[in-house]
């Protein structure tokens, strides 16, 4: 009972906030509507029993991808009156757009219908006796291990692709060094002097 | 998983290990030693890299066979295409070295990442999974996208990235959805399993999703109507790029995609064929039409390359084993001219800069006249003329066509080969008989020699080509 | 917490869920009260004040007077502010804060929640403390609040970091990520604390792990904006960061909510490194002891292990400088992230090659 009343709660906030994120007029609200879904979206993990996915949902995207997003978003100075002007003269195709979408959608749901095979082709969401953990790091580390791998790489590519295309060095500004500013002895920094009455220290 | 599989499993997938690790090793080597020393031992240390993976997964790999649970294929198709991906992407690096000096754009990423697109590019013509085909694609395309607009301060160029990347993003996304709504239907992700439910009988959800498989890699090779980006990021990113762009991505694109339609949905001939069958005619006439009133040389290649991907897929639509022979024999063919073509395009350098326009060319055969021989034989060989090796490839392709019965695609694919003659005559009438004087500095060693030995291998090449022709027509008379 | 439903039926076992909860959290106020007022003494002490000592006998009772005045005062909200948002981030720290502290095991089987991802529930709520503070900066419309915003959303998404790969070489000895799990392969006398690491013994793993708690004893510093990280609030720079506008219950909610946050991670640098309830010596003798009495001695241990390392966190923002925000940066990605890999990798190495593996 708790369970479904909490499904229901969660799905309906998810929704809601999904919606919310396209006609919030503030980008910013947008954004925390948005975090909002994917809050919600762990509630249902959980409920599922995929906490460990629902906790890592909330470590990674709304703790790190979505402040980061904020971030963005918040120091971006955009005039979404305007932006919004094209909205209703492009609501026409747009729509129409959606709507084959959802026709998709639609048949593609009204004809499920797999092949023979693919009942048995499917693999079990959770193996038997296995915690989450586990399961997710059997298939992650060994069945998957090539892919795994293979999304490292291209998560590198995106780094140093990031990297090429922004990072300028600037000639001229002086950076600190700590190795030299520790390694600096007394006797580099400090000269005594013994200064007569009514002289200057030369020059 | 045991250590024995784990072992079984990488000596399979040694090239991508050395390419894999030689990109990160070489990224440390040139983080750590600054300077233009680094750059270059970089650059050599790539062009050694790139052609020892080609040349491992000849040698060095003994067995052929399936790794990782099925996600990953090595046979023969992958064994072919890796060493002409890996030998092109070398020589592709070789003709960039002198432009990124000359244009200061010497910097060690360039190697680094076009070691791991050409990493992606491998696991692309080895994937046998729906997730081990996208990550291939992924990496490869996320690297093109940054060597697209790795000159940061051109506005053309960064224009060609971000229409790349954007274009590429929309493409990626049809092809994941297809590939969700195959999984959806099919039950699994891998290839051998989805033939297995394709031989149960097809439903609308697998042709549906394999229209959008076929869309999102029709992006990746440029077929029309997924063309449109293709002359924008040719003309705008840096000419050594584009001639990556021209040849190794091509390449893996092809393979991926004749693999995905003749391994898995080799059931389901009957409804891709009419698909390919649209796209590739599509192709051929915007190629062919699209080129007739470019000025720019680029852009021109750009249509051309569009043209050639549409012969391709006339191969891949006779879904034979003619088809697949003739279209790896093309697409070597057509590698060899283009990347001969580009050699000839990073000579046009004048005191100035690059020019890119064809009037420059106007009566270089006078001036330089291995220049001109050059870009005369390649011009012809790319656009299919009589006799060189280039007009073999379309014979081939049009054989299988023939052979399958699909006349009238075999017919249109010879009309449009006559329609592209023109432009590449048009090339050739300027290099002999404008008049000009536009004055080209002397090209770099390695330019040189990439343009006249691709140009001289359009006609040395005759010989095996004529050992091919024997051969098909035995084929041919076998099967008929 | 489904114990006591099950034990009780569904209507009071809610119920004593509720009290258990409505407990904790009272306790938790009381001792927070106390450990301000730590706080601040310990500051004057090193600075040679007295600091509060006027209200109640030695100045115990400062923080309930200074709790009744920032609820008897009005609420302020800036003109131009973003109303709803600016007053729900102080509500989204404390929240946060509290919610944090539902999986935290003071004593053996007391926690209101023994979930088996406790360590990454914690990680995540204490991830998400950053909203409250980019919220409550940016809904002020102000300047000075904004740029202590963005301080701290750059500053405790570095540090996140580093943190994570530290509980993972935490969680690699336990096997689990139960904090009671976590807590119990640790007892058995001092040298089995995580910090030391002899029940991982022949491998020398306290040369990873004393490195490891000193940096997450840092990282919490950076994670709390405690000083020397104290960069989204610096006083010379930006006045009071992010907390510019706020004043009275607003302002009160985002003090105890950030204090909250401190004790948290002086209770997670206990659990993680030192042991959490087990006592410094071998105790065994408390099985026989009446139950109450037993739990009161773990609970005794772990209170006086959170306590000590709060008295760390005032004694370093009494001693150190604040940073300047690269080197805070530099800190944070260039020396405590590698390092902090190469110890996952150490100890897992360890835990494979070594005696459990």
């Amino acid at each position: 009972m708790l369970a479904t009343l909490a499904f229901w709660a969660f799905s309906g906030v998810a929704i809601a906030s999904a919606f919310m994120v396209v006609i919030a007029r503030n980008p910013v609200r947008s954004v925390l509507f948005l975090i909002l879904a994917f809050f919600s979206a762990a509630g249902l993990f959980v409920l599922l029993g995929a906490e460990f996915l629902a906790m890592l949902l909330i470590v990674v995207y709304v703790g790190a991808v979505a402040v980061l997003f904020l971030f963005v978003v918040m120091m971006l100075d955009i005039d979404f009156a305007e932006l919004k002007q094209g909205f209703l003269s492009y609501l026409p195709l747009g729509g129409a757009f959606a709507l084959v979408l959802a026709a998709l959608l639609a048949m593609t749901v009204a004809t499920w219908q797999a092949s023979d095979q693919a009942q048995s082709l499917r693999a079990a969401a959770m193996p038997d006796g296995m915690s989450n953990i586990e399961a997710l790091g059997t298939v992650i580390y060994d069945q998957y291990v090539y892919f795994f791998q293979a999304a490292g790489l291209v998560l590198l590519v995106a780094m140093i692709g990031a990297i090429v295309l922004t990072l300028r060095h600037k000639d001229g500004v002086k950076r600190q060094s700590v190795t030299a500013q520790v390694g600096r002895d007394r006797k580099e920094a400090i000269e005594m002097l013994d200064i007569k009455p009514g002289q200057g220290i030369g020059e | 998983m045991t250590a024995d599989m784990l072992s079984q499993d990488l000596s399979l997938l040694i090239p991508e290990l050395l390419l894999a690790g030689g990109a990160m090793a070489l990224l440390m080597l040139g983080v750590f030693m600054k300077g233009e020393g680094a750059n270059k031992l970089v650059q050599w240390l790539a062009v050694v890299l790139l052609a020892g993976a080609g040349l491992a997964s000849l040698f060095l790999v003994t067995g052929e066979g399936q790794a990782f649970d099925g996600g990953f294929i090595f046979d023969g198709l992958a064994r072919f295409s890796k060493v002409a991906i890996g030998v092109v992407a070398a020589i592709a690096l070789l003709l960039a070295m002198p432009y990124l000096k000359a244009e200061k754009l010497g910097k060690i990423e360039y190697s680094v990442l076009m070691t791991l697109a050409v990493t992606g590019m491998f696991m692309m013509v080895s994937a046998n999974d729906l997730i081990s085909m996208y990550m291939g694609i992924e990496l490869q395309s996320l690297s093109l996208y940054v060597l697209a607009a790795f000159n940061r301060d051109s506005l053309r160029a960064s224009e060609a990235g971000l229409k790349y990347f954007v274009l590429g993003a929309l493409s990626s996304g049809l092809l994941l959805y297809g590939s969700s709504l195959v999984y959806g239907f099919a039950g699994a992700t891998g290839f051998n399993e989805i033939a297995i439910a394709v031989q149960s009988g097809p439903s609308v959800g697998l042709t549906f999703g394999l229209v959008f498989v076929i869309c999102g890699l029709a992006f990746k090779v440029s077929a029309a109507p997924f063309h449109m980006w293709t002359p924008d990021v040719y003309e705008g990113a840096p000419t050594p790029v584009t001639a990556f762009f021209a040849t190794a991505p091509k390449m893996a694109a092809i393979v991926l995609l004749a693999r995905v339609l003749i391994e898995p949905f080799g059931g389901m001939v009957e409804q891709w064929r009419d698909v390919i069958w649209i796209v590739a005619v599509l192709s051929m006439g915007i190629g062919a039409f699209g080129a007739l009133t470019q000025t720019n040389i680029k852009r021109l290649m750009a249509y051309s390359s569009i043209s050639n991907m549409g012969y391709a897929l006339v191969a891949i639509a006779s879904a034979s084993q003619t088809g697949l022979w003739a279209l790896l024999v093309y697409m070597i063919l057509y590698m060899i001219g283009v990347i001969g073509s580009f050699g000839a395009i990073l000579s046009m350098r004048t005191r100035e800069g690059m020019v890119e326009q064809i009037s420059d060319l106007a009566g270089i055969a006078q001036r330089n006249p291995g220049l001109g021989w050059s870009i005369t034989a390649l011009m012809f060989s790319i656009g299919g003329l009589p006799f060189m090796v280039g007009f073999f490839g379309k014979f081939f392709v049009v054989f299988a066509a023939v052979q399958e019965g699909m006349l009238i695609l075999a017919v249109l694919a010879v009309l449009f080969s006559v329609v592209g003659a023109a432009y590449y005559l048009r090339v050739v009438k300027t290099v002999w008989f404008d008049e000009g004087e536009v004055e080209f500095v002397p090209a770099a060693v390695s330019v040189y020699w990439v343009t006249r030995l691709a140009g001289l291998a359009t006609v040395l090449l005759l010989p095996v080509i004529g050992w091919l022709v024997f051969r098909a027509y035995s084929v041919g008379l076998a099967t008929l | 917490m489904s114990d006591l439903v099950s034990q009780f039926g569904p209507l009071w076992g809610t119920l004593a869920v509720l009290g258990q909860i409505l407990g904790f959290v009272i306790v938790l106020l009381i001792s927070l009260a106390f450990l301000l007022l730590m706080d601040r003494k310990v500051w004057a002490a090193v600075q040679m004040r007295k600091g509060p000592n006027v209200v109640g006998a030695f100045g115990l009772l400062q923080s309930f007077a200074d709790f009744f005045k920032f609820v008897f005062k009005e609420i302020v909200v800036p003109a131009g502010a973003d109303r709803s948002l600016y007053l729900l981030a102080p509500l989204i720290t404390l929240i946060l804060a509290f919610v944090t502290w539902a999986v935290v095991p003071v004593a053996p089987g007391w926690v209101i929640a023994d979930i088996n991802v406790g360590i990454l529930y914690l990680f995540a709520m204490s991830s998400l403390g950053v909203y409250g503070i980019i919220i409550g900066g940016w809904a002020s419309n102000s300047k000075y609040p904004f740029l202590g915003a963005l301080r701290s959303a750059a500053q405790m998404v570095s540090y996140e970091v580093s943190i994570g790969f530290i509980i993972v070489t935490v969680l690699l000895f336990a096997g689990s990520m139960s904090l009671s799990d976590i807590v119990a392969i640790q007892d058995g006398g001092f040298w089995n604390w995580n910090v030391l690491s002899f029940h991982a013994w022949p491998m020398p793993m306290f040369l990873v792990m004393i490195p490891m708690a000193v940096i997450f004893f840092i990282s919490a510093l950076a994670e709390t904006n405690r000083p020397p990280f104290d960069l989204p609030e610096a006083e010379s720079e930006l006045v009071a960061g992010y907390q510019v506008e706020y004043s009275s219950t607003p302002y009160l909610l985002f003090m105890v909510g950030e204090y909250l946050n401190i004790v948290l991670m002086c209770a997670m640098t206990t659990i993680l490194f030192f042991g959490g309830w087990n006592s410094p010596i071998p105790d065994g003798f408390v099985d026989n002891w009446p139950y109450l009495a037993a739990q009161a001695w773990h609970f005794f241990w772990f209170a006086a292990k959170v306590v000590f390392f709060f008295f760390m966190f005032a004694m370093v923002k009494a001693l150190v400088p604040r940073y300047r925000y690269d080197q805070l940066m530099r800190l944070g990605w260039k020396i405590f992230l590698p390092t902090s890999l190469v110890a996952v990798a150490l100890v897992g190495a360890a835990v494979v090659y070594g005696p459990q593996g």
